[in-house]
């Protein structure tokens, strides 16, 4: 991986820049990121095409052969640029598609994330929007397909779900353009007016949390800690997944020199 | 700049962590999911309003006894047993009318021969190889697939195979393979190159290569009716078990057994040449569903039974010609098939077969389904038997050329676990591309095969069990 670091008195904003070039995303000026995720089938697509209006391309990820399509769309004078990431029903297994979707939310530090969720099925659809979370405080849940649950019969109490998650929740259904509007301005408030979020960090089980607070204090003695949850990092640690630890590490790796110096003390406090 | 550096910090932290990954009963990673999903269902009990909720309590129900801890396992065990005991039993019947149908119009062919004047060798390869091989065939297997295509089909189309996985997956987890794989294993019970095709739903290259390579341990319905038929001849009834109940039993065992191969070299695999660890499985319970019956039989019909059929019977005709002309072409005084029995008989014997059987499982490799025609054939030609009429016959033809219950036993497990058939080695080399790993779908069944054959001949031969 050849990065040429310069100036670095700016560099979160020129890491992040590198990250998403490292994900074929060129964002022109003033164009705000915003990835799409969501379980498949959850009608990801459509949404997609109704906010992006078939502006789209698909770029390819690198390295791999899973493609991902971007558009933009325009709200009030600002460009934001869609990625739609691979339909996964969560990023805790191993899949290529939900590494793809774990490492963008992760590492391409999009400006805000929006998570699909099929109204007809929110308690599978949930464990994915709970997981995006823990990443991200930007995230947005969309409730889409509500046509479908009004279909069968489900209503969905919104402000009730919206309080204890404490995310922006947004009804909608993508195929009748019902909602989006709704949904732009979710996403404008949050990326360019910074409305504030308190996502709901999933309760764990006692052993689970134990586990957690045990490792906690060496997590958030590395340097990274400012950079991704350390909650969650600890949380993958006792996964068994060491290819995302390495590929954290990698991560870490592509930090400004003077960042990566500090991780090696850090590392030595440690030892 | 090594990632793997292990001075790296976050490397560090991770091996630290190892005896905590390790130390509960259960993983970690397995709590957290299992977290995940008890606060979601809660949450949605709370925001969700299903007006519809009775006939969702209903269907919840009944899958807290299918993929209930308690009842999961029995249930399977149950519905497994119970279809073969329904194909094992629905079969006899129909499969001695088809047999004597096919063997008079036998006599009939026989007597138009004799009509034209044919030369003897025609009648030979064209009657009593070709034809004999074929009803053969068709009245051993027909019935049998008849039954158990559509019986299969039914609980495929009830949505309760995916439940099987779910049920599994826990055991799959433990070999270190996925919970998809048994889905392959389904598709491995109609055909094992199927089985093998169907691995492509597996992500991880690691797994799916463990999937093809174990597929072979599910037996196909190539080899149900070898099972079958050797299942059913050789359980005698008892005073409270119908026979075919029993011989349903020993099927089920058999099954259970390959399963249990399965798992066994999953987790060699996974532990040696394939090492990694299991992903986790995400399945979508598909709601249960009223089966519509006329396409249940359509599809099982028309594509599964029809279309093994077919393929068996075409394979079937030149095996039946070419064992026939072997066993009618003379070295000296022993026919040629003798001759090969007999070359191959201190092996066969060594595991508890005769060289006969050995002789008919290599030359079964096309397709398992023509083992026992060319057996059968093999020893009529030695003269044993001229005629039979019905399949209880079989039994006879068996005993008289020394057949033991050891003979039986140890038959229908190298019929269980012998190598795979010739399309589902070409289906290994067409999914992996590799010669390695399709030479591996090859060796590891039949050393396997020629194991546990050997060892428990052996063990018979010293209790002086035979």
């Amino acid at each position: 991986m050849k990065l040429k670091l310069g100036d670095h008195s700016n560099a979160p904003n020129d890491h992040s820049r590198v990250m998403r070039e490292q994900f074929g995303i060129r964002t022109t000026g003033e164009q705000y990121v915003i990835a799409l995720a969501g379980n498949p089938n959850v009608g990801k697509s459509t949404v997609f095409n109704a906010l992006t209006g078939l502006h789209q391309h698909t770029g390819n990820w690198p390295g791999k052969t899973v493609d991902n399509a971007q558009g933009h769309y325009s709200y009030r004078n600002k460009s934001f640029l869609l990625v739609d990431l691979p339909g996964t029903y969560s990023l805790l297994a191993h899949s290529v598609e939900e590494e793809i979707a774990r490492d963008f939310i992760c590492f391409g530090q999009p400006d805000a994330t929006i998570v699909v969720l099929d109204a007809t099925s929110l308690e599978r659809n949930l464990n994915l929007a709970l997981q995006v979370m823990e990443i991200s405080s930007k995230v947005i849940i969309c409730v889409n397909l509500i046509d479908e649950a009004r279909k069968k019969k489900l209503s969905i109490n919104f402000g009730e779900l919206e309080k204890e998650l404490g995310v922006p929740i947004v009804p909608t259904a993508a195929r009748n353009g019902e909602g989006l509007s709704d949904l732009q301005k979710a996403v404008y408030s949050m990326v360019v007016e910074k409305k504030k979020t308190w996502p709901k960090q999933i309760p764990y089980s006692e052993e689970v949390e134990q586990a957690i607070s045990a490792l906690l204090p060496k997590v958030e003695a590395l340097s990274l800690a400012s950079l991704v949850n350390p909650k969650w990092l600890a949380l993958r640690l006792l996964d068994s997944d060491v290819s995302f630890i390495e590929t954290i590490s990698r991560y870490a790796a592509t930090q400004p020199q003077k960042t990566v110096a500090s991780q090696r003390q850090g590392g030595e406090f440690i030892l | 700049m090594s990632t793997l550096n292990p001075l790296d910090p976050l490397l560090k932290i991770y091996s630290d962590t190892e005896s905590v990954r390790l130390s509960s009963g259960t993983p970690i990673a397995d709590r957290v999911v299992t977290d995940i999903f008890a606060y979601t269902e809660k949450l949605t009990q709370r925001v969700v309003l299903r007006e519809d909720c009775l006939q969702t309590s209903w269907k919840d129900n009944i899958d807290k006894i299918v993929i209930s801890r308690v009842f999961g396992y029995p249930l399977m065990l149950l519905l497994l047993g119970t279809v073969f005991w329904l194909t094992i039993a629905g079969a006899n019947v129909p499969s001695a009318m088809i047999a004597s149908v096919l063997f008079a119009f036998q006599d009939v062919l026989t007597h138009w021969f004799q009509l034209v004047q044919a030369p003897a060798w025609l009648h030979g390869v064209l009657v009593l190889g070709m034809y004999r091989t074929l009803a053969w065939v068709t009245a051993v297997m027909l019935p049998p697939m008849a039954i158990f295509f559509p019986l299969f089909t039914l609980l495929e189309d009830l949505g309760y195979l995916p439940r099987v996985a779910f049920n599994l997956d826990n055991m799959f987890k433990k070999a270190n393979a996925c919970g998809k794989q048994c889905l392959t294993m389904c598709m491995g019970f109609g055909c094992n190159a199927a089985g093998v095709v169907a691995a492509r739903i597996i992500d991880s290259p690691r797994e799916r290569l463990i999937a093809i390579l174990t597929n072979n341990f599910v037996p196909c319905n190539g080899r149900f009716p070898t099972l079958i038929a050797i299942a059913s001849i050789f359980m005698a009834s008892t005073l409270f078990l119908s026979q075919s109940l029993l011989a349903a039993g020993m099927i089920t065992l058999l099954v259970l057994l390959g399963v249990a191969f399965t798992f066994a070299v999953s987790w060699t695999l996974s532990k040696t040449i394939l090492k990694g660890e299991p992903s986790s499985l995400v399945l979508e319970l598909p709601p249960y569903r009223l089966p519509k019956v006329g396409a249940v039989f359509y599809r099982s019909l028309i594509d599964r039974t029809i279309f093994v059929l077919r393929r068996a019977l075409v394979v079937a005709a030149p095996a039946g010609a070419l064992t026939w002309i072997l066993a009618n072409v003379y070295i000296g005084n022993v026919s040629v098939i003798a001759y090969i029995a007999g070359v191959l008989d201190p092996i066969a014997k060594a595991i508890g077969l005769d060289g006969f059987i050995l002789m008919a499982f290599i030359l079964g490799l096309p397709a398992n389904e023509i083992v026992v025609p060319i057996l059968l054939m093999s020893y009529l030609s030695t003269g044993q038997l001229t005629e039979f009429n019905s399949l209880f016959e079989l039994k006879k033809v068996l005993l008289a050329n020394g057949w033991t219950w050891l003979t039986a036993f140890n038959t229908m497990l190298f019929a269980l676990l012998h190598w795979p058939c010739a399309t589902t080695l070409l289906s290994m080399y067409k999914e992996t591309g590799s010669k390695k790993w399709t030479f591996m779908g090859f060796i590891i069944p039949t050393v396997i095969a020629f194991s546990v054959c050997f060892i428990i001949a052996q063990a018979a031969y010293l209790l002086g069990l035979v």
